[in-house]
């Protein structure tokens, strides 16, 4: 169980049973959905971009503990950041799930290095991010008409 | 035990350890494990006779090409068909039901026909159908599972309405991959016949855990894959009535099935080589061949028993389990069990599962429409076969319980 132990880490486990930021928003001008066809984990990340900067974030979607608990995370971390600044914590977390090495000064996102001993898994942990991605890069929309959540 | 027989002896792959716990396996509805008869029979062949089939004068060409006619002939005597060349070797279940929806289908389906499928079909006896019709301008219809967990099967009742004489063809599996129904074949062949419809049946999940014979079945078409009854990969089965066979058109074209080539035209061989273009699996069929023998070994009725008894036993054991949904049947059922947690994703028990050596299967099983029906994003299913045992049910309980722990604390 201590691989377990790592991997589902009480930051995980708490995010997975109160996710953050949860829901589509209604303000939000940005939209994308994501999905991992092969094990149905769905996403879709809803932003308000003021100009360059995330002003709010939610997500929505259902999948294992991991995919879920990282996308509500993810939401924390966000909120605030420019687009290049989200690219850029993106590429760390990716490191960390990827290689299991965190450094210090991201405490929150660290708590998915365990990922990294179960390949498999990366994916899921991986899914809002990707998806946040696709919605800064996306063309804006006016609010409230691309908030149709999972379909 | 088979007679007494502990037939665990007869598959090198289980003897192994997964971390620090003996392997469970329990993924055998997605593939199944190999005897060392199967695996032997596949390396004689690359040893000892490989070499092309069919239009060799050699030495070794000769036994390729007896030993892949004999494997032929060997499916034949398995499913009881009339003859040799109802069989026509693919590479899998998913590969079977292609030929007929692109062979067939070119050759009869018509604008405003009805292909009639069932809401429990893996994807790969859906999604050629919905191809098909599109080509064709043919629409779907599909027989409901009934119950909030599909407990019920297959809405029988609801035939007489769907099942219409615009119903062309009537596909569906034997057995359910996700819900463990054994679909009452035999008469949904004769009800399709009444109205005309060629039926095709998804024999996957059953080829390799019940008897099975074409002939008192009925059917038209039936499409199995080798690996999932102790065969190798790669190697399948399409079962079709010879005068249906007959004035199909082929769909691959190539060496090997044509009788004239000329530069403008040419002329296809009648069945089975009609449908097998390009040299064959010749050492998978072999293996294939080897498998066949080691069921019949065992005995099919045998097989059938231990697993339905696994399932019973599995079903009745995760049934006390706190904030577990079963799907399918509470009572018969095939060898089987698909289950949601409340407190854990299906991917999370599998990951979980697996640090105890259980190999579980967690996703939609390719059943995505029927998951949505059910509600449910996706499901555990524990599937099981002939060196099963109720031990390793314990294991899988124990493994369960600790995981809903886990989540609840």
């Amino acid at each position: 169980m201590s691989d377990l132990t790592e991997l589902y880490q009480q930051v995980i486990l708490d995010h997975n049973r109160r996710p953050r930021n949860r829901g589509r928003l209604p303000v939000a001008n940005r939209v994308a959905h994501g999905d991992n066809p092969t094990c149905g984990d769905q996403c879709s990340v809803f932003l308000r971009m003021d100009g360059d900067r995330i002003a709010e974030i939610n997500f929505d979607g259902q999948g294992c503990a991991i995919s879920q608990a990282s996308a509500s995370l993810m939401t924390t971390q966000l909120k605030g950041k420019t687009a290049v600044e989200a690219q850029q914590l993106y590429d760390q977390f990716h490191r960390i799930v990827t290689t299991g090495e965190a450094p210090e000064e991201i405490s929150d996102l660290a708590a998915f290095a365990g990922v990294h001993a179960f390949p498999a898994r990366i994916k899921c942990a991986t899914l809002g991010w990707h998806t946040a991605l696709e919605a800064i890069r996306s063309p804006a929309v006016a609010p409230g008409t691309g908030g149709v959540g999972i379909p | 035990m088979f007679a007494g027989r502990d037939v665990r002896t007869d598959f090198p792959v289980l003897h192994q350890k997964v971390g620090a716990h003996p392997l469970v396996y329990l993924d055998n509805a997605a593939t199944s494990h190999k005897p060392q008869v199967v695996i032997d029979a596949v390396s004689r062949f690359y040893e000892r006779d490989n070499s092309n089939v069919h239009r060799g004068l050699h030495a070794l060409s000769m036994r390729a090409t007896d030993g892949y006619e004999a494997a032929r002939a060997r499916v034949a005597r398995f499913i009881n068909a009339a003859s040799p060349a109802e069989i026509i070797f693919t590479r899998g279940t998913t590969e079977s039901v292609n030929l007929v929806a692109q062979s067939w289908a070119a050759a009869n389906l018509r604008r405003g026909d009805v292909i009639l499928l069932t809401e429990m079909e893996h994807h790969s006896n859906m999604v050629p159908w919905q191809v098909a019709a599109e080509r064709a301008g043919a629409t779907l219809r599909y027989v409901p599972v009934v119950g909030d967990n599909a407990e019920h099967g297959l809405d029988l009742d609801a035939l007489d309405r769907l099942l219409t004489p615009e119903v062309k063809l009537f596909a569906f599996t034997h057995i359910s991959n996700t819900l463990g129904v054994i679909t009452p074949a035999a008469e949904l062949c004769r009800r399709a016949r009444a109205v005309g419809a060629v039926t095709v049946v998804d024999a996957a999940q059953s080829i390799g855990h019940e008897p099975l014979d074409v002939q008192s079945l009925g059917c038209d078409f039936l499409a199995f894959s080798g690996h999932k009854m102790a065969g190798p990969t790669g190697i399948g089965v399409l079962y079709g009535r010879r005068a249906l066979l007959d004035a199909m058109p082929p769909w691959q074209t190539g060496g090997g099935m044509i009788s004239v080539v000329e530069f403008g035209s040419s002329r296809w061989k009648p069945s089975p080589e009609r449908f097998e273009a390009g040299t064959p699996n010749v050492a998978d069929a072999i293996g294939l061949h080897a498998a066949m023998d080691y069921l019949d070994g065992l005995g099919r009725p045998e097989i059938s028993l231990h697993d339905h008894a696994l399932a019973e036993t599995a079903y009745a054991a995760l049934a006390e389990l706190p904030g577990i949904r079963l799907l399918g049947p509470a009572g018969r059922r095939a060898g089987l069990v698909s289950f949601a947690l409340q407190d854990a994703h299906a991917h999370d028990v599998v990951t979980f599962a697996d640090q105890d050596g259980v190999a579980l299967r967690g996703g939609h099983h390719c059943n995505q429409p029927l998951m949505r029906k059910l509600g449910l994003p996706s499901s555990v299913r524990a599937s099981f076969y002939v060196y099963n045992t109720p031990q390793e049910i314990d294991v899988l309980v124990r493994s369960l319980r600790r995981i809903i722990q886990f989540f609840r604390a």
